[in-house]
């Protein structure tokens, strides 16, 4: 095994290989393309590539820094208006996965994007929903991908922007959304997935070099961990080298500092 | 019937203070040189909608233009906070700012329903979060065959919409192609149109379905070239990254943003007045 990789990296890796070749996959913005776009390159070539601007398709040869570069475009199968991308491709039920960032998750899955504090009186406003809300509701299923941080990962969320299993158990079903919701979030440290009966997210699997202990101080409630939690196959040579390759020339694209989606 | 005219002109002839404005472009072909005319022109109380607002949108609030802010994702996309736009709704400056908060799909088809005539749209959406509780303007209703719970949201018909475009010909058809957003939709979904252009052609060259708006459902069609920088216009210019990235610097402190916007965009007479002093080129698609 090499040690010879970032918590970053093995993020990306992480929740690259739980995209499976030919599904098609909604893009949310930030992290999730780097994961999209590295399964894309790597395990899964005919993983299609859906951007809410309206790609429809896309195989970007560089990450882009918005949601809506003419490099999605320009790789597209097809371009669409964005309200079709909502109604006919979303609403139509033809999304097996949605991926989407967060900047606060809670137990259960449920995100917030909106704000930090009082809603009429925020600590920080945060950008809004975008697509979250609809995305997680009608895709097939979910994953959540974002960086695990005590004030990431909370014990209440200010505000449920977007619904994972609101307070658990079958409360999502109840509510009738079509999709089944989150099935893995995958942090820098770990990969939790809801239990099959509470909802509450468990550790199932822990990123090599990474301690209980690290998991803990990291997230904002008791979490639990399941029985004998996988240790994750560290990134092989071959995903390491695609994932740098694509951030090389992400870089040099952007002509900067850029590391695409970070 | 669109007229073709300067920018400067059609700002002055359709925007009054207090309107609704709907400056719409998904990261491509943002009218950034509309809502600097906007801005120059000091316009007051608007209620601006927009899926995206980006840069722009955070200089017309940070300018002391915007009453009230229809949107559903507000930053600087791979960059971070739009400050101007934070420092508003935390702070109240310049002044207060009404939000009426939407996830796209809502605006999406609100602006579908506002161009079919509807006075609101139906979607499967918002169950179970809390966007519903702040604003009247999404509520539920039951489907009068199936019985399923489904959101209704108020349609947007702005006074005016504002996009930017590749093409038009002389008769002011007008041709946009790669991203297209919901440009087409808010400009139907608004009373009246002004669509600036990177160059104004004898032939359009597209196929029919390629046009996106034919002349007589357009106001005003005004040549800009340049005029989505620092966005891009596919076919002309590339998105310029850097000056996204240097915006957070420029607009994080509200001093340094108000010397900065009244040396580049109040200082100078129009877009290309204003490129060239900023220091601003458009980068070439082949600088790859």
């Amino acid at each position: 095994m090499s040690a010879d990789f970032t918590a970053a990296e093995m993020m990306a890796v992480a929740a690259a290989r739980l995209l499976p070749d030919g599904a098609v996959c909604f893009v949310g913005i930030g992290l999730p393309g780097t994961a999209a776009n590295l399964a894309r390159i790597t395990h899964a070539p005919a993983l299609v590539l859906i951007y809410e601007s309206g790609p429809i398709g896309a195989k970007p040869g560089v990450l882009p820094l918005s949601i809506g570069d003419g490099e999605l475009s320009l790789t597209a199968d097809t371009v669409v208006p964005t309200p079709e991308i909502f109604r006919y491709w979303l609403q139509g039920g033809r999304i097996d996965i949605g991926f989407l960032g967060a900047a606060q998750i809670d137990r259960f899955a449920n995100i917030n994007t909106t704000v930090i504090g009082d809603y009429r009186r925020p600590k920080v406003r945060l950008p809004g929903a975008g697509g979250a809300p609809e995305i997680a509701a009608m895709a097939g299923r979910t994953l959540i991908t974002l960086r695990h941080a005590r004030r990431a990962f909370v014990e209440r969320l200010d505000f449920v922007t977007t619904v994972g299993f609101l307070e658990g158990g079958d409360a999502r079903r109840r509510l009738g959304l079509p999709g089944a919701g989150p099935t893995h979030v995958v942090t820098d440290l770990c990969i939790l997935e809801p239990d099959p009966d509470t909802k509450e997210l468990v550790v199932t699997s822990i990123h090599p070099g990474v301690s209980r202990e690290r998991i803990c101080e990291a997230t904002g409630w008791p979490v639990r961990f399941a029985p004998a939690p996988a240790i994750t196959a560290p990134p092989t040579a071959e995903e390491l080298e695609a994932l740098r390759d694509l951030e090389r020339r992400t870089a040099r694209a952007h002509g900067d500092n850029g590391g695409g989606n970070a | 019937m669109a007229e073709i005219t300067g920018l400067a002109e059609a700002v002055s002839g359709l925007v009054r203070d207090g309107m609704s404005l709907a400056l719409e472009g998904f990261t491509h072909l943002i009218p950034h040189a509309a809502g600097h005319e906007i801005i120059r022109q000091g316009r007051r109380d608007l209620t601006v909608v927009r899926m995206t607002p980006d840069l722009v949108y955070d200089q017309l609030i940070g300018m002391g233009c915007v009453r009230r802010l229809v949107f559903s994702w507000g930053g600087n996309p791979g960059v971070g906070s739009l400050h101007r736009f934070r420092d508003a709704v935390e702070n109240g400056w310049p002044h207060p700012l009404e939000l009426e908060e939407r996830s796209h799909a809502d605006l999406a088809n609100a602006y579908v329903a506002g161009a079919s005539g509807l006075p609101f749209a139906v979607l499967r959406g918002y169950r179970g979060s809390d966007l519903p509780k702040y604003g009247d303007h999404i509520r539920f209703l039951r489907c009068p065959f199936t019985g399923e719970e489904l959101a209704a949201v108020r349609s947007v018909r702005p006074d005016v919409a504002i996009i930017h475009a590749q093409k038009a010909d002389r008769r002011g058809n007008v041709l946009l192609w790669g991203i297209v957003g919901a440009q087409k939709e808010a400009v139907l979904a608004a009373r009246h149109s002004i669509v600036t252009v990177e160059e104004i052609v004898d032939d359009l060259g597209a196929w029919p379905n390629a046009c996106l708006l034919p002349h007589w459902v357009v106001t005003a069609v005004c040549p800009v070239p340049g005029g989505a920088h620092p966005s891009y216009a596919q076919g002309y210019y590339r998105r310029d990254n850097r000056f996204y990235r240097a915006w957070d610097a420029i607009s994080r402190d509200r001093e340094r943003f108000r010397a900065w916007m009244e040396e580049h965009v109040l200082g100078t007479e129009d877009f290309a007045g204003y490129l060239r002093s900023a220091g601003l080129a458009l980068p070439p698609e082949s600088d790859r």
